[in-house]
């Protein structure tokens, strides 16, 4: 077998070595009646090509938004990702490197993730971020357990546009340490209301999550939402899914954020059917300590020399046991290879100009969908995504436009089920990805399906 | 026996390394940060410039500049190949490290997961539109359940910490659904357990209880017995376990905790030492999180990604978290809210499905073994481990004595007297070619020194590895110890200051300006 190096030789003189008889000696402290004697019920092995194939087969069984017109996002979304990051994050030594125990063999992970680091905390308008959490929905709950820990208050209130799948995950740790949530529905027949957040803050609420822009694409100003959350003594988390839009909005740090969780994927990382993504998570020096997960620290050698190591690890699991700030150990780090490799090569111009390309051609489609009978637009603002009301339901609308070859969006029911009222509306999104070609087959489709 | 460093300065008359003018050593190069090197109005990426004249932005629009560098392309590539020149990787050398499980990471697995149809598929696409995908996933669930013994599995987990909290809220869930949510609160944990268990336990609202090792160690199955009571929620147990060892006692400790009411949580982290040749299922384990990345490989990528999926026995089966695959008539399904499913699932663990890309990964490592390589592999990494024990046990000491699994674990008893500490026996290593062991834990031990060889290694890797380290404990026990703090002297940088780091924490680069400043 290709990857085992021993012969038959080596294994006898090892086994002499070791001074046993048979390979079963060395099971010898499993309880007989549990030690297999012959291999399980599955097919034995198969050269590189074979592989290839069964792989190969199941990928054709798939719709590839790689080369069919696609509009989903809803907190995952296609961009082009620069050949040279892939490259890049393909070299071994980063590839095949472990979490950086040994920090002097190890300064290529440790500078990547200060870089990292910084890269995040400017984006976000924050003083600090960490080293990757494993996507934006686990960086949501982490958030919130953090403004609990900080406040040692046990409320938190979520705001009614935040993505439902980053709801879901919160609610799941917030009901291991109830701590209690507030969570009014989602209206996406109005404008977002700032107040309808504001009035469910009280003297017991930790924090107050707010996501922008929203599940359905709106645009929220945070500064009086800060402001009414920070008189009561709460703090501010702010959720974005889309990184690429700070590129153009302001940042939630200058709007009063104490804590943003976002997710990375947009940058450097594939679709990958959802996963493996990389989180953000930045905050400000005050709170430095609360902060879960991993981070990296500039130091000196001693020979005065600048280097990095990780650092703060009195909060981890594998110092502190019970009592860490979490219990997260392998993250995200590759992943944050490739968003801090495609964040350099963007730079801040590329990075504008990217923002500005998702927004004008969100807008193009965004007019071109208003001209169609039987779709009616409902946002005031947006960034790259936008909800529309079908005269159709739309999940039937996605299957008919499937069938033509097109993803035409992400059914909002497919994330609020319960939601029977919201059945005819429908997630649009569109990055630099969507060429004038794929608009108008969606736009022609539209015209034929409802 | 250190070959080859002759010429190199020793003990504690270190030559002034040559200084350059450049601060670059021959390929060691000096590389600043990203943010010491762009220059403003450059970029990497090639996209028209397109203005909005009437944004809908909501008046959000940002007024000032993010403040990330202008670097070219080349810039860039050259900047991360020079950094990633500082690392040491799987594919550079040898990476012991005990529990970790640093094996060679097949490049065909890179290959398929970025094919088109597998690598770009979109979270929300129609299920009809990505039913390779829905079988990939539930065929990877078969090769799991069929190796692991077990009825049930849960994919969405994002790593094995992950991993840890969906079994342990399983069991939440399951005592919840017994009415006895608010009585059974107490988690019982091994010493010898990973650092993760505990801090798992206490991440869902139980409180830990800690079981002491036995000298053989193993867990002290009367001490384990004497804390069983109506109050215990169950036990964390892992195994093989981190001290490298089976726990012989397990069947006899699933049946105590299962006769007082609780479940049997196994932490797989060390599964890869039984694939094929034990099933989990068979040791009466309730639950059992595996680290796709470290049992069936996919590359660690300096701290992760990785993929936590969780085994459940028919008791803890109906509450596995959302999302997860069924098979009807017309094809696969994909379930993600708990309101249609057929079960009580617990909830969600992360956004979409769990980790795509390390499935593929993982499954493609399972189908080029097959149910006879997989068997092969744990079976050549016990042997390899046993070799090293086998082969070091005169002149370092082994914790415990017997047969160990994947891993060995020795502690610092042969370093009594010599004035080096494991750390400094570790950072030796380094400058031999040889990425160090595990040291942090387990902590029954003092200074322990954990090795896990995987499968990978051949026999000519480890014979040069067991000379090497014999070599360095005849230059301990002669008494040179002063050339144990030097180390590493060969390395990008030497001994770096982590106390310092510590205590006056700098996260991020900040403008030179913004400097002067605070420092005024």
């Amino acid at each position: 077998m290709r990857y085992l190096p021993h012969t038959e030789e080596d294994r006898k003189a090892m086994l002499d070595a070791i001074g046993a008889n048979a390979v079963e000696d060395m099971y010898c402290d499993v309880p007989a009646q549990a030690l297999l004697d012959k291999p399980v019920d599955l097919p034995g092995f198969v050269g590189e090509l074979e592989v290839e194939r069964t792989f190969s087969a199941l990928a054709a069984k798939n719709l590839s938004p790689s080369t069919a017109p696609s509009f989903l996002g809803a907190g995952a979304y296609r961009h082009h990702i620069p050949a040279t990051v892939d490259y890049l994050v393909q070299r071994g030594e980063f590839l095949t490197a472990y979490t950086p125990y040994q920090p002097e063999v190890s300064q290529g992970t440790l500078q990547y993730l200060f870089e990292f680091q910084t890269q995040v905390a400017l984006m976000t308008g924050m003083e600090v971020a960490n080293a990757s959490m494993y996507d934006g929905a686990t960086a949501t709950a982490e958030a919130v357990m953090m403004a609990v820990r900080a406040t040692r208050r046990n409320r938190a209130v979520l705001a009614g546009g935040l993505h439902p799948h980053y709801f879901d995950v919160t609610k799941t740790s917030a009901h291991s340490l109830d701590i209690e949530l507030v969570h009014p529905d989602s209206d996406p027949t109005r404008p977002a209301d700032p107040a309808s957040v504001i009035n469910l803050i009280d003297d017991q609420t930790s924090c107050v999550v707010v996501q922008s822009p929203d599940v359905f694409g709106r645009i929220i100003d945070l500064k009086p939402i800060s402001e009414a959350a920070h008189a009561k003594g709460a703090l501010v988390v702010a959720v974005t899914t889309e990184i690429v839009s700070l590129g153009l909005l302001e940042a939630p740090g200058n709007q009063g954020a104490d804590i943003v969780a976002a997710e990375g994927q947009s940058l450097g990382n594939a679709l990958s059917y959802g996963g493996p993504y990389v989180g953000l998570f930045a905050t400000t020096s005050k709170l430095v300590r609360q902060m879960p997960g991993r981070v990296t620290g500039e130091t000196q050698d001693v020979e005065g020399q600048r280097g990095w190591v990780l650092t703060l690890s009195t909060r981890e699991q594998h110092i502190r046991r019970e009592k860490a700030t979490s219990n997260i150990c392998t993250n995200a780090g590759l992943c944050a290879l490739a968003f801090t490799i495609h964040a350099s090569l963007l730079g801040e111009e590329g990075l504008a100009r990217l923002a500005r390309i998702n927004h004008a051609n969100a807008c193009k489609l965004a007019d071109m969908l208003a001209g169609v009978n039987g779709v009616e637009l409902m946002n005031d603002s947006f960034f790259n995504e936008f909800t529309v009301k079908l005269s159709k339901p739309a999940e039937q609308v996605v299957e008919a436009l499937a069938e033509r070859g097109i993803l035409g969006g992400v059914p909002i029911t497919r994330l609020l089920p319960e939601r029977d009222d919201l059945a005819n509306f429908l997630l649009v999104t569109v990055t630099e990805t969507n060429s004038d070609a794929d608009m108008d087959a969606l736009v022609k489709a539209l015209g034929e399906i409802l | 026996m250190s070959q080859g460093r002759t010429n190199v300065p020793v003990g504690g008359s270190q030559a002034p390394a040559q200084k350059t003018i450049s601060g670059s050593k021959g390929l060691d190069f000096a590389e600043p940060l990203i943010f010491e090197m762009g220059e403003e109005g450059r970029t990497g990426v090639d996209l028209p410039d397109v203005e909005v004249s009437n944004d809908r932005l909501g008046g959000m629009r940002r007024k000032d500049a993010v403040g990330l560098p202008g670097l070219s392309e080349p810039q860039v590539v050259r900047h991360y190949t020079r950094l990633s020149q500082k690392n040491y990787g799987i594919d550079s050398g040898f990476y012991p490290l005990g529990s970790c499980t640093m094996k060679h990471n097949p490049r065909i697995n890179e290959k398929v997961a970025r094919l088109k149809g597998l690598g770009d598929l979109h979270p929300m696409q129609p299920d009809s539109t990505v039913q390779g995908a829905l079988e990939l996933i539930d065929t990877l669930a078969h090769w799991i359940k069929t190796l692991c013994g077990m009825p049930a599995v849960a994919m969405s987990p994002a790593a094995g910490a992950h991993g840890e909290l969906c079994g342990m809220m399983a069991i939440k869930a399951a005592l919840e659904d017994r009415g006895e949510g608010e009585t059974r609160k107490r988690v019982l944990v091994p010493e010898s357990a990973h650092g993760t268990n505990p801090a798992t336990a206490a991440a869902c609202g139980f409180t830990v209880d800690s079981i002491p090792a036995t000298e053989r160690g193993r867990v002290d199955i009367d001490a384990f017995k004497a804390k069983l009571g109506p109050d215990v929620a169950g036990i964390m147990l892992t195994n093989p376990n981190t001290c490298g060892l089976f726990e012989n006692d397990v069947i006899e400790i699933a049946d105590a905790i299962h006769e007082a009411g609780g479940y049997f949580y196994c932490d797989g982290a060390n599964f890869n030492a039984i694939v094929g040749r034990v099933r989990p299922g068979d040791l009466g384990i309730d639950c059992m999180h595996l680290n796709l990345h470290k049992t069936f490989s996919t590359p660690h990528g300096g701290g992760g990604p990785g993929a936590g999926p969780v085994v459940l026995s028919e008791a803890l089966a109906p509450f596995a978290p959302v999302p997860y695959v069924i098979h009807d008539g017309d094809g696969f399904k994909m379930v993600e809210h708990k309101a249609d499913s057929d079960a009580k699932p617990f909830g969600r663990l992360k956004g979409y499905h769990g980790q795509m890309g390390v499935f593929i990964r993982a499954l493609a490592f399972m189908i080029s073994h097959g149910a006879d390589g997989l068997r092969q592999a744990s079976t050549d990494a016990v042997l390899n481990a046993n070799y090293l024990r086998a082969k070091l046990q005169d002149v370092m000491s082994v914790s415990f004595d017997g047969m160990c699994m994947h891993e060995v674990l020795f502690d610092d008893h042969f370093l009594k007297d010599t004035g080096v500490t494991t750390l400094d026996f570790a950072k030796a290593m380094i400058d031999e070619g040889f990425h160090p062991m595990t040291m942090y834990f387990p902590l029954v031990v003092h200074g322990a020194l954990l090795m896990e060889p995987t499968e990978s290694e051949s026999k000519e890797t480890l014979d040069l590895y067991i000379e090497t380290l014999r070599g360095l404990n005849a230059r301990a026990q002669s008494g040179d110890a002063q050339f144990f703090k030097d180390a590493p002297v060969l390395t990008p940088r030497r001994r770096l200051d982590e106390t310092a780091a510590a205590r006056k924490p700098v996260l991020r680069w900040t403008p030179p300006v913004e400097q002067a400043e605070a420092a005024e």
